[in-house]
């Protein structure tokens, strides 16, 4: 009965590795996979020097990191950009990390990001005249709940019409686009501005509290990280969660109700997102153009990948995808590399975190558990149990 | 027809057909061009979703099709010569980008059913990787080669229909529509008849549907899912190359930074709104077309009176939002219910073949 032993030793990670080694191990696969990720980003550069600097030039890819990395922590200010490039990378990938435990994909973090923004930047400009402590607070709290209204729609339609949350969030990201473009070019215009945009936000500007524009959201963002881990492992709520991620019958069976944790999962989803637009908004860009161009939302969906959507691996993922984006303004200066180049270092990490049996392969990794494996491939379910309820 | 215009309420509703009728003919031409790559991009999420297997990487893979297809035939028609053969503006660097298109939108395809049919990744997953590596490539290198400002090489023209057949009562205007297109318009035209007669009357739509529905009882009948997975993936490859190409050497002449601007997704939404089939979804990127249509007609020349007043009340943006909210109300099934092939998004694996395999890749199995 050779079928049922190698199954097992598959699933089951060896007793004998202490929780060092075991922690160490569940490193290996995305470092491994950001190493492939360079390397493949510098044969891109290298095939591509001809464009950039008129010949096939070898040392560009070692120019284009070197500035990437003194970008994005050479100096105090470098990492400071870093933090802030981080924050809303960081509260987005918790969004779609949240939503990863309870079994549901929420691509609606790019559309929960520009409700939370356009609603904190709605109600800094009309909290104009109020001191600082009221306005901030006020918006702040608009843009949280804005984006958790529109990350519980999405919510309730897949919990009772079984409404696929994949394509539902994917539409309200255009429908968001459309309010957004609506709003801030219609009953939300500034008066004397060039181009169609809110007004800029008063008193509700997030303080500067480190360097030249390091605000608190860096701190929403810091303080957001050991909340969610508590919520999803210390407490019951968080279980429940991960339970119907992990097996929505059996938490029916065990008196759950995935209903409604489906809703309130997609609401603090959205509430997330909605912070992390709230937070860019009101800290960075002090007003919400109606053609607000970001990524975000979809990198947040690569920074939840990265961090296995636990909290802390988010963390680590929004800080390196946050020092790629701080650092790739310098790089393109110094190396002549666009900054799009960001995004297909993105992309390839992605890649061989989905292809890990390339990396395993290339690096003889063992199984360990198959963690990432099941993780990545449960996330989806098919359309079809949409009317199996 | 005057007389009703009076009614009360249903007088609306009345001179609402009534300036539809008006119109529709003037703006037809840009609403069947506008639907042309959706539905392109909708039949590549076709062959997908049919076989059982998620595509949102539509978008990506039109993007790079587009490039590629720009960048083609922008550098072939500096080799070769680029005099236009035929009615239809028909020239060797233009081919040769259409091809190039497709080839890497294929091969963007090959990568897509690789991770979602071998490697079981999550489809979704896969799909999003594409997204953003399409976004990342085509915008790095656009940026690169637009420092050179190499020439267009031209598009296509479209095919000019005898005045005769725009002169027919009643359907003229809707036939010169329709057919007066460039040769990837008339393809698609060609391959939505073709799909639809296949999908219901020929062995590989029997074999595909039993795929997308339940692949289990399709191989014990003796058909090779995996196979029969790949080779539609890698088709509806085919359909985004071909939507990426008209935008770039059809319908335009140039390539911009993420000018496919939610195409795909909106292919996506035709798709679910046209029930998975080739007439339905161009049926549906025709009808979300017509509602940015509508929107332009409605800015240029509103219909007299207070309807006219109200459809210019009506905020633009919420004509190009429609398509969107539509999608959402038909998948929450409260006007009608659109259902996917029922094994889409889940990942084929025959068992005794995975058991075996598996171990084998991370650790070979003791065996006796």
């Amino acid at each position: 009965m050779t079928e049922p032993a190698g199954e097992l030793r598959v699933e089951e990670p060896p007793q004998s590795a202490g929780a060092v080694a075991r922690s160490l191990r569940l490193l290996l696969l995305p470092a491994a996979a950001i190493g492939l990720a360079l390397v493949v980003g510098a044969v891109i550069m290298i095939a591509s020097s001809p464009l950039v600097r008129g010949n096939l030039n070898v040392a560009l890819p070692f120019t284009a990191y070197g500035a990437l990395v003194s970008g994005s922590m050479g100096s105090v200010n470098a990492i400071i950009s870093t933090l802030v490039a981080a924050t809303p990378l960081v509260l987005a990938g918790l969004a779609v990390g949240i939503g990863f435990k309870a079994g549901l994909f929420n691509i609606g973090a790019q559309g929960q990001f520009l409700m939370g923004g356009l609603a904190a930047a709605a109600m800094g400009v009309a909290t104009a005249g109020l001191p600082p402590v009221a306005a901030i607070p006020l918006s702040l709290g608009t843009g949280l709940l804005a984006g958790l209204a529109y990350g519980f729609v999405p919510g309730f339609l897949k919990a009772y019409t079984g409404a696929h949350e994949v394509v539902t969030t994917i539409m309200l990201n255009y429908v968001a686009i459309q309010i957004l473009a609506w709003a801030a070019s219609g009953p939300l215009r500034g008066e004397n501005v060039t181009f169609a945009r809110t007004e800029t936000i008063g008193s509700a500007v997030l303080p500067v509290i480190i360097g030249r524009d390091g605000h608190i959201g860096i701190i929403l963002a810091a303080i957001a990280v050991p909340t969610m881990a508590w919520l999803l492992f210390r407490s019951t709520l968080g279980f429940e969660i991960r339970t119907v991620g992990a097996n929505p019958d059996a938490a029916r069976y065990a008196g759950m109700h995935p209903r409604g944790l489906i809703i309130l999962t997609m609401a603090i989803s959205g509430l997330l997102a909605g912070a992390a637009g709230a937070s860019e908004i009101l800290g960075q860009v002090h007003h919400i153009p109606a053609a607000y161009a970001t990524s975000v939302g979809f990198d947040a969906i690569a920074v939840a990948l990265l961090g296995r959507s636990h909290p802390v691996g988010i963390l680590f993922a929004g800080l390196l995808f946050g020092a790629m984006r701080a650092g790739s303004g310098l790089m393109q200066i110094q190396a002549g590399i666009p900054v799009q180049m960001i995004n297909v270092l993105q992309a390839v990490i992605l890649f061989f975190l989905a292809a890990e049996l390339i990396v395993r392969m290339l690096f003889r990794i063992r199984g360990d558990g198959g963690a990432a494996t099941t993780e990545l491939q449960t996330i989806t379910r098919s359309y079809a149990e949409q009317t199996a309820k | 027809m005057e007389f009703f215009y009076d009614l009360p309420v249903i007088g609306y509703l009345f001179q609402l057909i009534g300036w539809l009728v008006d119109v529709l003919p003037i703006i037809a031409p840009t609403i069947v061009a506008a639907a042309i790559p959706i539905a392109l991009g909708a039949m590549c999420g076709f062959m997908n979703e049919r076989s059982g297997v998620v595509n949102i990487g539509i978008e990506g893979m039109m993007l790079t099709a587009a490039f590629v297809a720009w960048w083609a035939a922008s550098i072939s028609a500096q080799v070769v010569p680029s005099g236009a053969f035929g009615p239809l503006g028909i020239s060797a660097p233009l081919l040769i980008g259409l091809v190039a298109a497709i080839g890497a939108a294929m091969l963007v395809s090959l990568v897509h059913a690789w991770l979602s049919i071998t490697v079981r990744a999550d489809q979704i997953i896969s799909g999003t990787i594409i997204n953003i590596f399409a976004v990342g490539i085509t915008g790095y290198l656009n940026l690169l080669i637009s420092r050179t400002a190499p020439p267009s090489a031209g598009q296509f023209s479209r095919l000019s229909l005898p005045d005769a057949v725009e002169d027919l009562p009643v359907v003229g205007w809707l036939l010169d529509a329709v057919l007066s297109q460039g040769p990837i318009g008339l393809g698609l035209l060609v391959a939505i008849v073709v799909m639809q007669i296949l999908l219901f009357r020929s062995r590989w739509g029997l074999r595909t549907r039993a795929v997308g529905e339940h692949p289990e009882a399709a191989e014990t009948v003796g058909i090779d899912v995996i196979a029969l997975r790949y080779r539609n993936v890698i088709i509806g490859g085919f359909f985004a190359g071909l939507a990426g190409a008209y935008l770039t050497i059809e319908f335009g002449n140039s390539f911009q930074g993420e000018m496919t601007n939610g195409r795909g997704f909106i292919a996506l939404a035709a798709l679910i709104f046209g029930r998975w089939t080739p007439l339905g979804l161009f049926g549906a990127a025709l009808l979300f077309t017509t509602s940015e249509g509508i929107q332009r007609a409605v800015r240029f020349g509103p219909p007299e009176g207070a309807l006219g007043d109200l459809l210019s009340a009506i905020p633009s943006q919420f004509y190009s939002a429609l398509p969107y909210l539509i999608t959402i109300i038909i998948l929450a099934g409260v006007v009608g219910r659109s259902l996917a092939p029922a094994a889409v998004g889940r990942p084929y694996s025959r068992e005794k073949r995975e058991k075996r395999a598996r171990p084998a890749m991370s650790e070979a199995p003791e065996t006796t």
